[in-house]
């Protein structure tokens, strides 16, 4: 690679070509303040917070959009770019609410920091704070775009990373505001409630829907069994909200932490996981053998599920009827626990924490959910609510004692947990799949070839002669490749690409949810990955089959998978929805 | 026609060439301009009137009506010219129905000129005389437009049209031409001055499947309509020089993003596409070579920051129109990508001629450090408004004085306004700068894209300058904070001086402001917009302070600060006051003395206009 030798602040710099001002200035000791920039995106350049000066140059120039180039002379601090950079602080805050208080972001704000970090004491300017009211629309997020700062993030996750394009910029000049694209809610559009737009958001303009309140009361409701399961990726990230590592693995204090905040049980969505890879390995084998259409696409993540209701409608057929590992458990807790607990139903609430905000539109998708006689989840909140929780409940988490998970819907294998993972749901199905074709198991439990963060990775599994050809998808935007390449075939008439195919809407799956801690970047999702894989190395067990909590509600309860009762009750089905709804 | 090969192009030429010398020797013409603003102004009644005038007294047979466009004369539209064998060629201006019939009985029957109706100047200085008398003006962009039908392909290529292209075809290489047009010193003319032969050569030099040819025609100052009146007058000196780029860095498909707001140029356009289409200038083997190039339009919706380079191509690709940083530059990643040449439309019209009379002739015109002609759109306190032409280093005072004759009403010249909203004022002092990009940047201002607004005494330059902010604010697109607030913000504090709100504080303010808008700003819209505000702060400080200070606008202009009142020693009780004011808040017996109630006046100021008696005091 060709290298770039330049001067920043004085101090030689040598970095590979393409190198940005800012991240040379960052290898050698030198923070420039951002805003607008963020590292999964392409730099939009909005704020001008970054700007450096550059040796010829009259203009000040973006560190973050500004390749370094040779004997490029760099000043990135000095009393007049402070000072420019000071006045477009002050004006962003001239015309932002300025109620950090009231604000879910107090104290995780990017502008915070930045005002912060200037020693801003007073705005010199007017303040022209707007008055735009929230859109409050779908049961996932919310945009308050009065907060806004027109950075330019969530319109380009909408727009480029996730391909869903939703939200535009409206109007122009100070006039500009967020909003979905023509001007109709959210609910309208073709969101579909990834909160990739929240998890990136540097201030408090889109946040998740805060179910937490609903929780509390039903936690304090007299006569209430309130159950609680927990998704995978929840247990590699909610420390970091308490100063702990990324990916530090913290199931058991959640447990513990989820029994101090009151609730009755404990159950854990990766026990709900195991289950689903029983119903949806035994319809990719049942497929693959002749009965059913081709390729199997998980249906796990709900905003990969809107998206293809909504965009890839041509695809209903190929979609797993087996529902998420989240309704399933939400199904179960209100009709096989309730009944072997001896509790009626109809006092149970289920409570589910993701780390997704389209779990929260999941709940009331469709009629299915309400298999139990019952609405199967009543409240679903994210990780971020959770951390909230815990913090209102003045619970010093990072000290907890581990605890254990409550039986019957608790015990999960290693197949369960790296559902949370990119690839993770696709080597949890071939685990399985593999010994439901051959009834023999895996030496080799790992396939490294569905690991990663590629945006589409694609293998050729041998399952004892047969070859199964799978493909696994992640971050919205890379999924349309795959369903131009299997359209491209079927048009053609030609052999279909692949058999299996896993999407997960966000980058790297669920670990980067839009309902995770903020200020992911692919170093922390690696490391929340990191700490999925070790979860699965350090089980016992590691096929979803090998189960014996699994086994016994087939055995007590639902018969075989694919049943009759296991359809009812864990299946679903998909409807072409518009675009636009107005 | 038929698709022609370079052969039949040449007879064309030549044939059409003696057939126009021949109509101008032996045929009475009448050639009516009907751009947008001889239009607006009548001209298709004037069309009209001659016709029924040349019918009722017979002469329709020997006199030829034609259409050209914009002859630049838009104080006095609609304009015809009258050429009659053995009379000189004469522009009339305000040519109604009556105007019509005196030129047809006067001119042409009793071959009298209709003194009452012609020009001295400036049509002298635009018409080819024959007296060798010097001209002020110098046409090389505008050579075609008021001289040729632009709807006629034939004309065009009679006054050497595609002669151009076809050297660049077949007699020269893709160098050759990038050092002509390096040689030649051709700067690009939509503000920023950058050399054109360099653009060209980066693209030329970039190793792409694909590139495109771009012309900016989004033009979008307040006051300037110079590349419309050249699309309108002149389409194909754009094509040509499009096709040239093509051939040249090796594309083979030309946009031109143009306003919606400018129908008639649209048309004319797209009839001159069509046009080289049918003689084989533009689509596949262009003159039977295995050059192809074509060229599509794309409208744009009139927003001002399209006009920016990276926002026009955005716009191309259906996106909103929002800059993104450069570099990398258009010449080298542009449109859907790729390399992309972009000048604006009168950049584009100066090439045909650069590459047919060779770059010696070109750069022996103009500065040091600019070189060629320069059309501004004269506009405001100016007796002779309109589009002109000039070689660059001619100065500002032979401008609005020899060109432009003066200022309306003989009042006193306050300033001139270049670049628009992105300019500054140039005062009296300035006056003899000889114009070019350097000499306008080192006194504040900028060439800008060629708008030029006249001000006279009447006019307050805190009045001026928001004018311009609020342009300014209007277009911004809203990406960068510092643009986007920062002009808001800037406007506001104006607003409040104008109102006698402000404070030296707000001086001050405004200067933070204008730095950090014109570092931190993303692209040319806000970099400059402070440019109007710093310039009429250093030259005209003094208003300023009489604004905030002493709550005065010495121009009268801001009503904020205006008040009317009555001298009761000069007032002779007439009541017209009292009758023409439309809030009646003016009280007063019949001769006796006036007054006005202030608190109700709405400062209109037609008391004071009606007062016979200098009685009312406007201050």
């Amino acid at each position: 690679m060709s290298m770039i030798e330049c001067e920043i602040n004085g101090i030689p710099v040598s970095v590979p070509k393409g190198t940005t001002i800012l991240d040379a200035a960052k290898g050698v000791g030198v923070t420039i303040p951002k805003l607008c920039y963020h590292n999964d995106l392409d730099a939009w350049a909005a704020c001008g917070i970054c700007v450096v000066k550059v040796e010829g140059s009259p203009k000040m120039l973006r560190a973050c959009a500004t390749a370094v180039a040779p004997d490029m002379k760099v000043i990135t601090h000095d009393p007049e770019v402070v000072e420019v950079r000071r006045t477009v602080l002050e004006l962003i805050l001239s015309t932002h609410p300025n109620d950090c208080l009231q604000c879910g972001r107090s104290g995780n704000c990017e502008l915070q920091d930045l005002a912060s970090d200037f020693g801003i004491r007073d705005i010199p300017f007017e303040k022209r704070a707007p008055s735009i009211p929230r859109d409050r629309s779908t049961p996932s997020i919310v945009l308050n775009p009065e907060k806004c700062v027109k950075c330019g993030r969530c319109v380009l996750v909408c727009q480029e990373m996730q391909n869903v394009h939703a939200l535009e910029f409206i109007d122009r000049g100070d006039a500009t505001r967020l909003a979905p694209a023509a001007d109709v809610t959210l609910e309208e559009s073709p969101c579909i409630k990834c909160g990739q737009c929240s998890a990136h958001c540097p201030v408090g303009a889109i946040y998740e829907k805060d179910d937490t309140k609903a929780v509390w009361n039903a936690i304090k409701e007299e006569g209430k069994h309130v159950v609680v399961q927990i998704a995978p990726a929840v247990r590699v990230a909610v420390g970091e909200a308490f100063g702990m590592e990324p990916g530090a693995l913290v199931t058991g204090k959640i447990y513990t932490a989820l029994r101090r905040l009151g609730f009755d049980a404990i159950f854990d969505t990766n026990w709900a996981a195991d289950l689903t890879i029983l119903e949806e390995g035994s319809e990719f084998v049942k497929r693959f053998g002749g009965e059913g259409e081709l390729p199997l696409i998980t249906s796990c993540c709900p905003s990969w599920t809107d998206y293809m209701e909504k965009f890839a409608p041509d695809f209903i057929e190929n979609f797993s009827s087996a529902k998420s590992p989240q309704e399933m458990l939400g199904v179960m807790s209100k009709t096989y626990y309730a009944e072997k607990a001896g509790i009626d139903p109809a006092k149970i609430t289920m409570i589910s924490v993701m780390p997704c905000t389209s779990k929260k539109y999941e709940i009331t998708r469709s009629d299915e959910m309400f298999a139990s006689g019952y609405q199967d989840i009543d409240h679903s909140v994210t990780t971020r609510e959770l951390a909230h929780m815990i913090k209102q409940a003045g619970i010093d988490f990072s000290s907890l004692p581990d605890s254990e998970c409550d039986s019957i819907l608790g015990q999960y294998t290693g197949a369960g947990t790296i559902f949370g993972v990119t690839g993770g749901v696709m080597e949890a199905a071939l685990r399985s799949a593999y010994y439901l074709i051959t009834k023999e198991d895996l030496e080799q439990v790992e396939f490294e070839a569905v690991r990663g963060m590629e945006g589409v990775k694609s293998a050729e599994i041998d399952v004892k002669g047969t070859k199964v050809r799978i493909a696994v998808a992640h971050q919205m935007g890379n999924v349309q490749a795959v369903i131009d390449q299997i359209r491209e075939a079927r048009n053609k008439g030609e052999e279909l690409p692949y058999h299996f195919i896993e999407v997960m809407a966000c980058r790297g799956g669920c670990i980067g949810g839009g309902g995770q801690p903020h200020g992911a970047t692919d170093e922390i999702r690696a490391q929340r990955t990191r700490g999925i894989y070790t979860d699965d190395e350090k089980s016992v067990l590691r096929c979803s089959h090998h189960n014996p909590e699994i086994a016994r509600v087939y055995e007590e309860y639902l018969g075989d998978p694919l049943s009759h009762k296991a359809h009812d009750l864990l299946h679903t089905t998909y409807t072409k929805r518009p675009l636009y709804k107005k | 026609m038929a698709k022609m090969t370079l052969e039949e192009l040449r007879k064309l030429r030549e044939t059409k060439k003696t057939e126009m010398a021949r109509h101008n020797g032996e045929t009475m013409r009448i050639i009516v301009g009907t751009g947008t603003c001889g239009i607006a102004a009548g001209a298709m009644e004037t069309l009209d009137a001659f016709r029924d005038e040349l019918e009722s007294h017979g002469l329709e047979k020997n006199t030829a009506i034609t259409q050209t466009s914009c002859m630049g004369l838009c104080f006095s539209e609609p304009t015809v010219e009258v050429a009659v064998p053995g009379m000189p060629n004469t522009i009339y201006g305000n040519v109604d129905g009556r105007a019509a019939h005196r030129i047809v009985k006067e001119h042409l029957i009793d071959k009298a000129v209709v003194a009452d109706h012609v020009f001295e100047k400036p049509a002298a200085d635009i018409i080819d005389g024959e007296d060798g008398a010097p001209r002020k003006q110098k046409r090389i962009v505008l050579r075609n437009c008021g001289v040729i039908n632009p709807e006629l392909i034939d004309e065009y290529i009679a006054r050497d049209g595609y002669a151009a292209l076809e050297k660049v075809v077949f007699e020269m290489s893709a160098d050759d031409v990038i050092d002509e047009l390096t040689k030649s010193g051709l700067r690009g003319r939509g503000g920023a001055g950058f050399p054109a032969g360099l653009k060209w050569g980066f693209t030329k030099d970039v190793d792409s499947d694909e590139k495109y040819i771009v012309c900016n025609a989004d033009e979008g100052d307040p006051g300037a309509y110079m590349d419309r009146s050249t699309a309108e007058g002149d389409p194909h000196s754009v094509l040509e020089a499009m096709a040239i780029a093509g051939r040249t860095v090796g594309a083979s498909q030309g946009y031109i993003y143009i306003r919606a707001e400018y129908p008639l140029a649209i048309d004319r356009l797209n009839n001159a596409i069509a046009q080289a289409h049918g003689h084989g200038l533009l689509g596949d083997n262009i003159l039977g070579s295995d050059f192809g190039f074509d060229i599509e339009l794309r409208l744009g919706a009139g927003a001002f920051v399209c006009g920016e380079e990276t926002a026009l191509l955005a716009s191309i690709e259906g996106k909103r129109g929002m800059p993104i940083p450069r570099p990398p530059f258009p010449a080298v990643k542009g449109l859907w990508g790729k390399p992309t040449v972009i000048n604006n439309v009168e950049t584009w019209a100066n090439i045909p001629m650069i590459i047919h009379k060779g770059s010696a002739w070109f750069s022996g015109i103009g500065t040091e450090t600019t070189k060629g002609t320069k059309v501004f759109a004269l506009t405001g306190k100016i007796n002779n408004s309109g589009l002109i032409e000039v070689p660059m280093g001619t100065t500002l005072r032979e401008i609005i004085y020899d060109i432009g004759g003066g200022i309306k009403d003989g009042k006193k010249f306050k300033a001139a306004q270049t670049g628009g909203p992105s300019g500054g004022v140039i005062t009296e002092e300035f006056l003899d700068t000889p114009i070019d990009y350097e000499s306008l940047q080192g006194i504040g201002s900028m060439m800008g894209s060629g708008g030029m607004i006249v001000m006279d005494e009447d006019d307050c330059m805190i009045d001026v300058t928001k004018f311009y902010l609020e342009f300014s604010v209007d277009e911004s697109c809203g990406k960068c904070a510092p643009c986007r607030i920062g002009g808001r913000t800037c406007y506001n504090i104006l607003d409040k001086i104008s109102k006698g709100q402000g404070s030296l504080e707000d001086l001050e303010q405004l200067k933070v402001l204008a730095q950090a808008m014109r570092k931190a700003s993303l692209c040319g819209l806000g970099q400059t917009a402070p440019n109007p505000i710093m310039s009429s702060m250093k030259y005209f400080e003094d208003e300023y302070l009489a604004h905030i200070n002493d709550k005065k606008c010495p121009a009268g202009k801001c009503k904020d600060l205006l008040s009317y009142t009555i001298i009761e020693d000069q007032c002779v009780g007439c009541t017209a006051c009292a009758r023409v004011c439309p809030v009646h808040c003016i009280s007063g017996e019949v001769k006796e003395a006036h007054v006005i109630n202030q608190s109700q006046c709405i400062k209109c100021g037609q008391c004071f206009d009606k007062c016979k008696f200098d009685a009312i005091l406007k201050g």
